[in-house]
């Protein structure tokens, strides 16, 4: 199969402060932290965008090996993400390097922003990446699975280079790999999920990980 | 005819798409197209033929991924060579009567520049310089460097092509749905640093479809002298049945295109999506045009990495505040390399509107070149704003230029033939907007004519060199009227007439003329008014002062600069005199033991600032330090150790304890300040370019009294231990985000364990454990900037 390397853009998805004061690691918010909270969405807001890029894959699954079309990645848990999916979608999705610059800046004058804006990049990317999903399981009309990420589980995140290649994240979207298998933009995800999951839904995403000490581990 | 010739007079048509032409041929996801150059180098001639048979002028060869960060040296040197013989291959073989050019075709890199990503920007310049040094070797007639996402990337490849050859550059942009470039540059800030460097041709490709880049074109058309490219998308990829089909046909594109050629595009052609086709019905449309001439727009301009600034239709103001002299804790602040107070000088100017940053960073005793460049470096990371590189260090002024992302101000030239030789070069080469001063060997002269004299003779030498009138802004020089009254009258005379008569835009450093007077912004605000109605196109000046920002803001208001007086209204409480702010006595204080105390635990930063002033009057420092501050930081953070106190509250204190301290520093006498407790090394290791939580643990660490050295982040192990046997650390703090970052700290420590076997080493981060950390051989795992403190304090 030839598939193609296709692009959304999307405007703000829905946000959640709960989220974002989550990633903060403040879960009962005082005035100030409200109000810092607000100034930093203020600052931020124009300085976002949601960019994707998708591509679909046929899937074969051989042992604990997952086959696509021109890579495949050796992974028990990517496995039992895929297994009884024929087809998988990657993408890559980023909200740009607006709030790398906001994170730099205020680093070096407020951390206490800093954070903020960390926690708000964190919030917004996966909010984007919900919305994508959402999307093209209502395009498909299909249900499709968890969306399974480089550095889950047994997934290495050396898979990134294949990834970007299939993708062609560079030129799609602007998202580059460094020489450490990180993004730039930071607020970058590259997942792919099985098309044809039924019944599956996101009840707890942070379900499918193995790292049970994760201070992070538990909402939604 | 070359290619420079031919521009002059044509219209010039690029080719269209190659990628989706080679997946039609079979081209599989994940494989390099370079490598078809040596594989099918008869599909790349034939694409090649086809696209000068339906038109085009120029060919890009099939290079556009050929860099040595994707090929080793000897690989590259095969694709190159095989990718001009194919297309000049496909030029001999072409039945076109057309005039044929083959271009050097150079893509981004596929990595985002530092400090965004991780290449360097010389590493860049490298990289780029391989690719360029092997078309000249095999012969081509020009280089396009294109799709470029990145105004720095973009200056990168510019300057490797201009590093490494003679050949004519043409430059085109990605421009995303917002008219930027994905890094945040707009059409003009691109103009501006383009032009400044001596681009050929610039202009728009890829991303979009011709609709759409439609207002990036006319901005380009607006403000570029040289000819403007386009070569669009045929709109947007669909997936029909498994093939990729974009949703622009050839006759569409062609129309749309052609319209723009009618408005003054010069270049034009096609990217994704497009083939032959597209191109034959653009040229068979536009056979006829005559092509729009080009016009010199004069537009004095700089830019940052996201905008341009332009002189002419309102006062532009350069905040003068990043300059040592005079100011004791400037000066201490470079002499500890404290970036973070040269930061926050900048953020702290942009806040007050002003529109461009001067940096000047000399002091005898530090190594300007370096510390000049680190700052710009710095600055351009963190702020929009365009840079004003102030030095007389020809060394510095180069350095800074060279990293400079975008198209800086530079301070100064002056009609010395010294000045003249050693900095005219630097315009010429890295592009710029220098500030001429009306002096040369003889001195300043007295008379306006005299400086007017000295201006004519540095432009006639700036037009030797090949710098344009526009790219020169003279500085007449404000002298104190306190030693010859009427020096007003002169600066301002010779302002008047080298507008007039010039056609120059001008700068002054305001405030030199009223040195020695008491009361200084009283005389500085008229004058600024004086000099602004005599022609003044900008000021460097502080912008703090009442009476520089009333008269800038009463004289845009007063001569129609100002819609509906918003900007004087948003403005004007500034300039009412009030009475000093009275503190509010009825505060409650039972809570908590002092008012200092109070907004240290609830993070109000300027008022623990208000409040350590006031306090100073009759507190000594120190006991301020120990009975104020360090009891408030105590009570945070024992509140954070038992989870009742969340991290930005605990920030926001310690931001509030570094106001406070910052008070009290700025108080102290040089013998009282080496109070410091210990040297604290602190890095985020090699590979990782996570630093937030570094930041965390350096601000508590210096709350609590530490000398903290920070190296940032992504730091070669060998360079931490050489800072930690330089300054003897006692203690050192190494962050790791990433799971494959954590060899380079374990290397980090194998390494500090065998040079500096004295000093603590204390390791933090997401993947970090207490196992993991004895594992490697740490002597500490701390979960968090309080227990790096707690550790500390026992160490030292």
């Amino acid at each position: 199969m030839n598939s193609v390397v296709l692009s959304k853009t999307y405007a703000h998805p829905p946000f959640c402060e709960k989220e974002i004061l989550r990633y903060a690691g403040c879960k009962m918010p005082d005035d100030k932290i409200l109000l810092l909270l607000n100034e930093c969405l203020e600052e931020a807001m124009d300085k976002l965008v949601y960019k994707v890029c998708y591509r679909e894959s046929a899937v074969e699954i051989e042992g604990d090996f997952c086959r696509f079309c021109s890579f495949g990645f050796k992974s028990e848990n990517l496995v039992q993400n895929l297994m009884g999916c024929e087809r998988a979608v990657f993408f890559a999705a980023t909200i740009g390097v607006g709030i790398d610059r906001l994170i730099a800046k205020y680093s070096r004058i407020s951390p206490s922003k800093a954070l903020m804006f960390q926690a708000i990049g964190a919030e917004r990317i996966e909010a984007l990446c919900d919305t994508f999903c959402a999307d093209i399981a209502k395009e498909y009309n299909e249900g499709i699975g968890l969306r399974f990420s480089p550095g889950y589980g047994d997934l290495s995140l050396d898979c990134q280079r294949d990834i970007f290649t299939f993708l062609d994240c560079e030129r799609r979207i602007g998202v580059t790999l460094n020489d450490s298998m990180l993004m730039s933009p930071s607020k970058s995800v590259t997942a792919v999920f099985g098309i044809g999951k039924k019944g599956r839904k996101f009840e707890n995403k942070c379900s499918a990980c193995n790292k049970s000490d994760c201070s992070f581990r538990g909402a939604l | 005819m070359n290619f420079r010739e031919y521009l002059k007079e044509n219209i010039v048509y690029l080719d269209g798409g190659m990628g989706t032409l080679l997946q039609q041929q079979g081209l599989i996801a994940g494989e390099h197209p370079e490598h078809w150059n040596l594989s099918h180098s008869d599909v790349i001639t034939n694409i090649h033929k086809a696209y000068f048979d339906a038109g085009s002028n120029v060919v890009c060869t099939n290079t556009f991924g050929a860099n040595s960060l994707k090929f080793s040296d000897e690989e590259l040197e095969q694709i190159i060579m095989a990718a001009i013989f194919n297309a000049k291959a496909a030029r001999e073989q072409s039945i076109s009567k057309k005039e044929k050019f083959i271009a050097l075709d150079i893509g981004p890199s596929g990595k985002l520049l530092k400090p965004l990503g991780d290449l360097d920007f010389e590493d860049a310049v490298s990289v780029f310089s391989k690719t360029v040094k092997l078309g000249v070797k095999y012969g081509v007639d020009l280089i396009v460097i294109e799709t470029m996402n990145d105004s720095y990337e973009t200056k990168a490849a510019f300057l490797a092509a201009k590093e490494n050859s003679n050949l004519p550059i043409i430059v085109s942009n990605a421009y995303g749905e917002d008219g930027k470039l994905m890094t945040g540059a707009s059409p003009a800030a691109m103009v501006a640093l383009l032009e400044g460097m001596g681009v050929d041709a610039l202009g728009a490709n890829c991303s979009l479809g011709p609709q759409q880049l439609r207002g990036v074109v006319n901005e380009l058309l607006e403000k570029a002298s040289v000819p403007v490219i386009l070569k669009p998308n045929a709109g947007l990829p669909k997936s029909v049945n498994g093939k990729t089909v974009y949703d622009i046909t050839a006759n569409d594109f062609s129309d749309e295109v052609a319209s723009l050629i009618k408005k003054g595009v010069r270049v034009a052609g096609g990217c994704c999506g497009t083939t032959p086709e597209y191109i034959k019905a653009l040229c068979e449309k536009t056979c006829d045009y005559t092509p729009v001439p080009l016009k010199q727009k004069n537009i004095t301009m700089v830019s940052s990495y996201s905008h341009a600034v332009e002189f002419g239709n309102e006062p532009v103001l350069i905040g003068e505040r990043i300059n040592p002299t005079g100011k004791k804790r400037f000066k201490q602040a470079l002499i500890e390399n404290d970036m973070d107070y040269i930061l926050a000088e900048g953020v702290n100017q942009q806040e007050k509107k002003v529109h461009i940053l001067d940096v000047n960073v000399g002091l005898p005793d530090i190594d300007e070149v370096k510390m000049l460049e680190n700052a710009v470096c710095e600055l351009q990371a963190v702020i929009d704003l365009p840079l004003q590189i102030d030095t007389s260090n020809i060394a510095a002024m180069e350095a800074a230029l060279r990293r400079y992302n975008g198209k800086a101000m530079i301070n100064s030239v002056n009609g010395k033939a010294e000045s003249i030789k050693a900095v005219f070069p630097l315009v010429k080469k890295y592009g710029g907007l220098v500030v001429a001063l009306t002096l040369d060997e003889n001195g300043i002269p007295e008379t306006a004519e005299g400086r007017v004299e000295i201006a004519k003779k540095i432009l006639n030498a700036a037009a030797m060199y090949g710098i344009e009138k526009k790219d020169i802004i003279f500085d007449t020089l404000a002298m104190t009227i306190s030693a010859d009254n009427k020096a007003a009258l002169a600066t301002v005379g010779a302002l008047k007439t080298i507008r007039d008569e010039l056609g120059c835009h001008t700068s002054l450093g305001v405030s030199n003329i009223s040195f020695g007077l008491p009361n200084r912004d009283a005389i500085n605000g008229t004058f600024f008014a004086l000099s602004l109605e005599n022609g003044l196109s900008a000021a460097i000046m502080n912008p703090y002062s009442a009476d520089m920002m009333k008269t800038y803001y009463t004289y845009k208001a007063l001569k129609g600069l100002d819609e509906n007086c918003a900007e004087y209204i948003g403005a004007a409480h500034l300039f009412t005199s009030v009475a000093p702010a009275v503190l509010e006595k009825a505060e409650k204080t039972e809570e908590f033991g002092s008012h200092l105390q109070r907004a240290i635990i609830k993070g109000f930063k300027e008022k623990a600032g208000e409040l350590t002033r006031s306090l100073l009057e009759s507190v000594p420092a120190l006991q301020i330090v120990n009975d104020e501050i360090i009891p408030a930081l105590n009570i945070v953070g024992e509140g954070f150790e038992n989870k009742t106190v969340y991290l930005p509250q605990l920030l926001m204190s310690a931001e509030a304890a570094k106001s406070a301290f910052e008070v009290i520093k700025s108080s102290m006498s040089g013998e009282e300040k080496n109070t410091k407790k210990g040297v604290f090394v602190i890095a985020t290791v090699k590979g990782d370019i996570h630093d937030i939580g570094k930041n965390i643990v350096k601000l508590l660490l210096e709350n609590y009294g530490f000398n903290v050295v920070d190296l940032g982040k992504d730091v070669p192990a060998q360079t931490i231990v050489e800072k930690v046997v330089e300054l003897k650390a006692e203690i050192v703090g190494l962050s790791a985000l990433m799971t494959t970052t954590v060899p380079a700290m374990e290397e980090t420590i194998k390494l500090l364990k065998k040079q500096a076997s004295w000093c603590k080493i204390v390791v933090g981060g997401a993947v970090l454990t207490k196992e993991y950390a004895d594992k490697i051989g740490a002597d500490k795992y701390a979960k968090d900037a309080m227990e790096t403190v707690r550790y500390a304090e026992t160490v030292v």
